[in-house]
């Protein structure tokens, strides 16, 4: 396992200690995670990939406090933390100003300093004007930014993604992770992004962890090099996406 | 980032912005004549549907299967139907009819609903009377008749209990099951949002349930209709006037013209309220964006 040695010391946002957790009991259990330990720091990004079956989205879950792990422990050290998926999941009879007060109504927010912050959130989205839009009117780009400024509207500073560009093409996603990078900065959000995709993870980035599959843990940590903004289709990606990839590849054949 | 670059990204983004949204296809062209063609091609099937329905009727009267007496074509039956409705009796006893409707309407909703939550909340609730909930709805509201009177006397009481009995069932099939297909994706999106308890009811599952929901109010006012007009007709109330009053009475004295056409208003009342839940639904489906 590598260590990290040229990321600045910073204060941990997350400690994610040996955690394991099975789902099922008996002869049907499945463990998806099994001995896994990551640590981020305060505003970092932080990408993780992993083929099928290495436990992201039970991570995420977990990391959410959706779930318990079954042992090990989770600590977010009293940060606040968001969620986004593949899906926008925005209410789909709220129009785009409402779908990002639903949080903020949930957190008591007095309705005139609602409105106010979804001016703010959509200014900061670039979806100045959309407000009375309702989400079928939007496109699938726009619809993830909605999610990403309804995250935000939690007043959270660890943001997890799973897979949030999945669904998108490729020039869309592009300028999101542009976006995307502007938004971490600005906010001095901690990240935890999970992809499929290595040139993605290496595009935004700080650190890649990579996970085994079946069950999840980590099998190794590639600190990212290269100033920001980073172009995905720059040499520098190209060639630290194929060290991952070919581990990832041997990974995968451990399963054949 | 440079001045400039900040521009040139806002500039990308807003213009693949611009491009992924759906153009809006000719709607700028609607001008006065294009209203006035829709109405039409909207209007005329149906009208020529009600003139081939009245051809039809006249020509089996004119063919003489039944005498004129107990038979009557639209020439009589039209005519009775447009002095009918200029009377003051007339009004009245739409009045009390629609209260009756309405009150006992409301009352199944309280019931449906409240029994719709409590089954899509406890599961052992839903295992006992879930499927008790379908066999209901399958009942002729009818048979309940003769319960209801031996329970409430003849009187409204007998008749609301037998609305209920018929409505409720299907306003609750339609809430558990608009609560069940609340899609995972949502419910997920909400627990990451902190949504519990009343908030993630009020502000999730009721919206998100909505449309289905709709579709069981539009099955349980039509369960709720026809057990009013069946109670009206057997449980009359102090010769209290009211539309299933009017019918027995226009049968007592052999009177077909008034019998047909207080038929026609029954089927007119229940085309109008099937009118408005179509409108209610289309403009749910249409702010979810299920249709176009």
């Amino acid at each position: 396992m590598t260590t990290i040695t040229d990321t600045p010391r910073r204060t941990t946002a997350v400690e994610i200690a040996d955690i394991s957790k099975v789902f099922g009991h008996g002869k049907g259990a499945v463990t998806a995670i099994d001995g896994m330990s990551v640590t981020v720091g305060t505003g970092e990004f932080l990408a993780i990939v992993g083929a099928s079956g290495c436990g992201k989205s039970t991570l995420l879950s977990l990391v959410a406090g959706l779930d318990g792990p079954t042992t090990g422990a989770v600590d977010v050290g009293g940060h606040r933390v968001a969620m986004m998926f593949q899906e926008a999941a925005l209410f789909p009879w709220l129009s785009v100003g409402a779908n990002i007060e639903v949080p903020m109504k949930v957190n008591k927010v007095p309705k005139a300093e609602r409105r106010r912050r979804v001016g703010e959130l959509l200014d900061l989205v670039r979806l100045t004007g959309f407000e009375r839009k309702q989400p079928h009117e939007l496109s699938g780009g726009m619809r993830q930014r909605v999610a990403l400024a309804r995250a935000l509207a939690q007043d959270a500073d660890v943001l997890l993604m799973d897979e949030p560009f999945g669904a998108l093409d490729a020039m869309t996603r592009d300028i999101l992770h542009d976006e995307l990078e502007r938004i971490w900065q600005e906010k001095g959000l901690t990240v935890l992004f999970v992809t499929h995709n290595v040139r993605e993870a290496v595009r935004l980035g700080d650190r890649v962890v990579l996970l085994s599959s079946r069950p999840g843990r980590v099998i190794d940590e590639f600190p990212v090099e290269g100033e920001r903004p980073r172009r995905i289709d720059s040499a520098l990606i190209a060639t630290q996406a194929a060290v991952i990839t070919d581990r990832l590849r041997q990974e995968v054949s451990r399963h054949a | 980032m440079p001045e400039a670059d900040v521009r040139d990204r806002d500039r990308e983004v807003h213009g693949l912005d611009a491009l992924e949204l759906q153009p809006k296809r000719g709607v700028a062209e609607r001008g006065f004549g294009e209203t006035v063609r829709k109405v039409w091609s909207g209007t005329w099937p149906k009208l020529v549907a009600v003139i081939l329905v009245l051809a039809a009727w006249q020509a089996v009267v004119w063919s003489g299967w039944r005498s004129d007496f107990v038979f009557p074509g639209p020439d009589k039956v039209l005519p009775t139907l447009v002095q009918e409705i200029t009377t003051p009796e007339f009004w009245v006893a739409v009045q009390v009819t629609m209260r009756r409707a309405l009150t006992g309407f409301a009352l199944a909703l309280v019931v449906g609903v409240v029994i719709g939550l409590a089954v899509s909340r406890f599961t052992p609730l839903r295992t006992a009377i879930g499927s008790l909930i379908t066999g209901l709805q399958t009942m002729p509201s009818i048979v309940w008749f003769p319960f209801a009177m031996l329970l409430y006397g003849i009187s409204e009481s007998a008749i609301m209990f037998v609305i209920v009995l018929g409505a409720a069932p299907s306003i609750a099939g339609g809430l558990v099951s608009g609560i069940d297909y609340v899609s995972p994706t949502l419910l997920r999106a909400g627990q990451v949002m902190g949504l519990r308890g009343v908030q993630r009811y009020s502000l999730l599952i009721i919206p998100a349930a909505l449309p289905m929901f709709v579709t069981g109010l539009k099955q349980g006012w039509a369960f709720a209709w026809r057990s009013l007009m069946a109670g009206e007709l057997l449980v009359v109330i102090n010769q209290q006037n009211s539309i299933g009053w009017a019918l027995s009475q226009a049968r007592q004295l052999n009177d077909a013209d008034r019998l047909l056409s207080y038929i026609i208003i029954v089927l007119v009342i229940g085309i109008v309220i099937d009118v408005f839940f179509n409108w209610a639904d289309r403009a749910l489906r249409h702010r979810w964006g299920i249709t176009s």
